[in-house]
């Protein structure tokens, strides 16, 4: 998956380095298992079926939020606005619902995409046009995004009791055991899996992340491409957001706060690497899943939750440190094959 | 002090003294009331007319907040004839307020109603303040007690644990069982003081059948807090209530139970708004529970701001006054005025809320 691989050079290589890939998915695989092994060795109950329930619900919103931020740091980029615009979108959710009571539920999902969709052009034509780093323009937008949710949201809150019942179990149901907010998760990781693997324009992402100036050299739009992935990012920020409606119920002008900093540790544990150009959105949401299904077990195991932030980091300190042996190892040998070629 | 309001915002601070003042003028004068009123040397026993009564909360933009302000201070300010206004940060950091005091200070406020974010960062300033004329009055939550005249505390601890334990118990029924208390943040001031009068409270042998097993928290934020209410739940099979003394923990709690298979089986109950619970008293899954009412809080700091501005009173204990419709209030030690037991919502009074 690197850039290796899409501009047709050493096939052996682009094995290699899928192969690697394969690995860290598996790797962050084995440790979830392992999690929840242990987990359900000491309490049976985390594995009921209301707990399995409680557990995708719990990965759902960040794993959505994970795959549109990793298709922004696969090209060495990074979107700090999400928090923000889902906040704005979940807020707009409830607030379309109050003006509207009967409004059809696909409706609401539709304009909270819409509306994190134009936050992400906001993101994505600040960058074009500025040519400023987007960890810095994210960065303000974090604020203004969240700056305008306060505007807005003045002292207001909006609560279960506010939006429709429908809307409210679909937050809560389930489909054949599935929750059906997490059903939305699986579409958005599986239709953005495929277009990152199949689509010519998916795989230019990664060549920009290894290298922008050989892909710009390799005549790929790059400014377009960035552009497409906030705007991606944004909208896939603005589904969240009416997901995140749907969940909890109670909307202020503070929902999502701080939630960019867990979406970008998700993405890093999953094996999306922060420099670019490696990584795909299973792992991400992988990733997503292992962040949450941690900060529910470690209750249920009873450790105190003074330690459970501390877990976390050392899991993206583990991740970004196997990244590190792997891009070693992965580069020596390809330097090794081509001496010998 | 502050119930928190969603998101660790501690919510209900600064503005209403301002306002007391103004208030407390007009309902001296009422009936009954005039038994201890000790500066109202030769009869001036009303709260004068006029008085400017500026509110300054926490943080504006905080539905608690506005209903203790101008749902609460501002009715009382009116009904003293003076003159209402609520300013305040965005925000609740501790010295985002100082600004906001100084230029009440400069506009020649008469009374300062304020929840303090920080008990110390804003005492200079209130010191300031008092010193060019104005009263101070805190509500919700306290600064240190040199830093103002009076402070409307909303309940007492004792007051609220006990309720909470009440509560519980009555909704667990009298065979009792294991229960657990979702709190906001580990090292939050008050919700360790309630906890602690609530373990006082289920230590008497009328309450010997409830089991406190754990406390877990929630941090005041909606994701941590259904995780650990999970978490609960699967540690603790035979766990038959839960006590969450934060609004966001509550919320967040009475959502995870109402779409789970433990709805109607765990019982629930803590300090929460009517309007965030509305949905789960309704449904069934929370059978009651409690807060004061904000708009009584901010009701009762404009009248205590207006009689010490109008010399009706001076902050000592032992001193009485009249707040309008709530009737009289003796200032108790340390210049605390203790609002009341807390409110118990259920599904029969709900609906006579909006806040």
């Amino acid at each position: 998956m690197t850039a290796a691989g899409v501009l047709g050079g050493a096939k052996e290589g682009g094995r290699l380095a899928h192969r690697v890939l394969l690995v860290r998915e598996l790797g962050i695989a084995v440790a979830l298992a392992l999690l929840v092994g242990v987990t359900v060795l000491v309490n049976p109950r985390f594995l009921t079926a209301q707990g399995i329930k409680d557990l995708l619900l719990g990965a759902t919103i960040l794993a959505v939020l994970a795959v549109g931020q990793s298709i922004v740091v696969i090209t060495r980029n990074v979107d700090l606005s999400v928090g923000s615009v889902l906040g704005l979108s979940a807020f707009a959710t409830g607030s379309l619902f109050v003006a509207n009571p009967g409004l059809p539920i696909p409706v609401a999902l539709a304009a909270g995409v819409l509306l994190g969709a134009a936050c992400g052009v906001v993101n994505g034509g600040l960058i074009a046009a500025a040519r400023v780093p987007a960890l810095v323009v994210t960065l303000g937008t974090l604020y203004v995004f969240r700056g305008l949710d306060h505007t807005w949201a003045g002292g207001r809150q909006i609560n279960a009791a506010d939006m429709p019942p429908g809307f409210l179990r679909m937050g809560s149901g389930t489909l054949l055991g599935v929750p059906v907010l997490t059903l939305f998760a699986v579409v958005v990781l599986v239709a953005a899996g495929y277009y990152l693997r199949g689509y010519r324009s998916g795989r230019e992402l990664y060549a920009i992340g290894s290298s922008p100036a050989a892909a710009r050299l390799a005549g790929i739009p790059v400014g377009r491409r960035v552009f497409a992935a906030f705007v991606a990012s944004g909208a896939l920020a603005g589904l969240a957001g009416v997901l995140y409606a749907a969940r909890f119920g109670t909307l202020d002008a503070n929902a999502g706060n701080g939630f960019e900093l867990n979406v970008v540790a998700a993405v890093v544990v999953g094996g999306v690497a922060i420099f670019g150009g490696s990584g795909s959105v299973y792992g991400a949401a992988l990733g997503a899943v292992l962040l949450t299904t941690i900060s529910s077990a470690l209750p249920v195991l009873g450790v105190s939750p003074f330690w459970q932030r501390a877990a976390v980091g050392a899991l993206i300190l583990a991740a970004i440190g196997l990244d590190r042996a792997l891009a070693v190892r992965l580069a020596k040998t390809l330097r090794g094959r081509n001496g010998h070629g | 002090m502050s119930a928190r309001i969603r998101g660790g915002r501690a919510v209900a601070l600064a503005l209403l003294t301002a306002l007391t003042l103004a208030a407390a003028g007009c309902a001296g004068e009422e009936p009954a009331t005039t038994a201890g009123q000790p500066a109202a040397g030769g009869g001036a026993k009303t709260i004068k007319e006029g008085l400017k009564i500026a509110f300054l909360p926490k943080q504006v933009n905080n539905p608690y907040f506005d209903a203790s302000d101008n749902k609460g201070g501002k009715v009382a300010v009116e009904e003293v004839k003076g003159v209402y206004s609520q300013t305040g940060p965005s925000e609740a950091s501790p010295s985002a307020q100082v600004s906001y005091i100084n230029t009440l200070s400069q506009q020649g406020a008469d009374v300062i109603v304020v929840s303090a974010n920080d008990k110390d960062a804003i005492c200079g300033a209130l010191q300031e303040a008092r010193t060019a004329g104005a009263k101070v009055v805190t509500y919700d939550s306290d600064t240190n007690p040199s830093c103002r005249d009076v402070f409307i505390n909303q309940a007492s601890a004792e007051g609220i644990a006990a309720s909470q334990v009440k509560l519980i118990s009555e909704a667990v029924g009298p065979d009792g069982g294991e229960i657990a208390i979702l709190s906001a943040t580990a090292n939050a001031t008050n919700q360790n003081a309630w906890i602690a009068m609530m373990k006082t409270e289920l230590a008497k042998p009328e309450h010997g059948r409830l089991k406190l097993v754990a406390t877990v928290y929630g941090d005041d934020d909606d994701q941590k807090s259904f995780q650990e209410a999970q978490g609960l739940l699967a540690k603790h099979p035979n766990l038959k209530g839960i006590i969450s003394p934060t609004t966001v923990g509550v919320a967040a709690a009475a959502r995870y139970l109402s779409g789970s298979e433990y709805k109607g089986k765990v019982q629930l109950t803590g300090l929460g708004t009517p309007n965030q619970m509305r949905a789960y008293v309704k449904d069934g899954t929370v059978k009651s529970f409690a807060l004061w009412n904000p708009s009584d809080l901010g009701y009762l700091a404009a009248y205590a701001g207006g009689a010490l501005a109008s010399g009706l009173i001076t902050g000592k204990e032992g001193e009485k006054f009249t707040a309008g419709r709530l009737g009289e209030y003796t200032v108790g030690k340390d210049g605390v005025v203790l609002l009341g037991d807390p409110f118990v919502f259920t599904k029969d009074n709900i609906d006579e809320f909006d806040f």
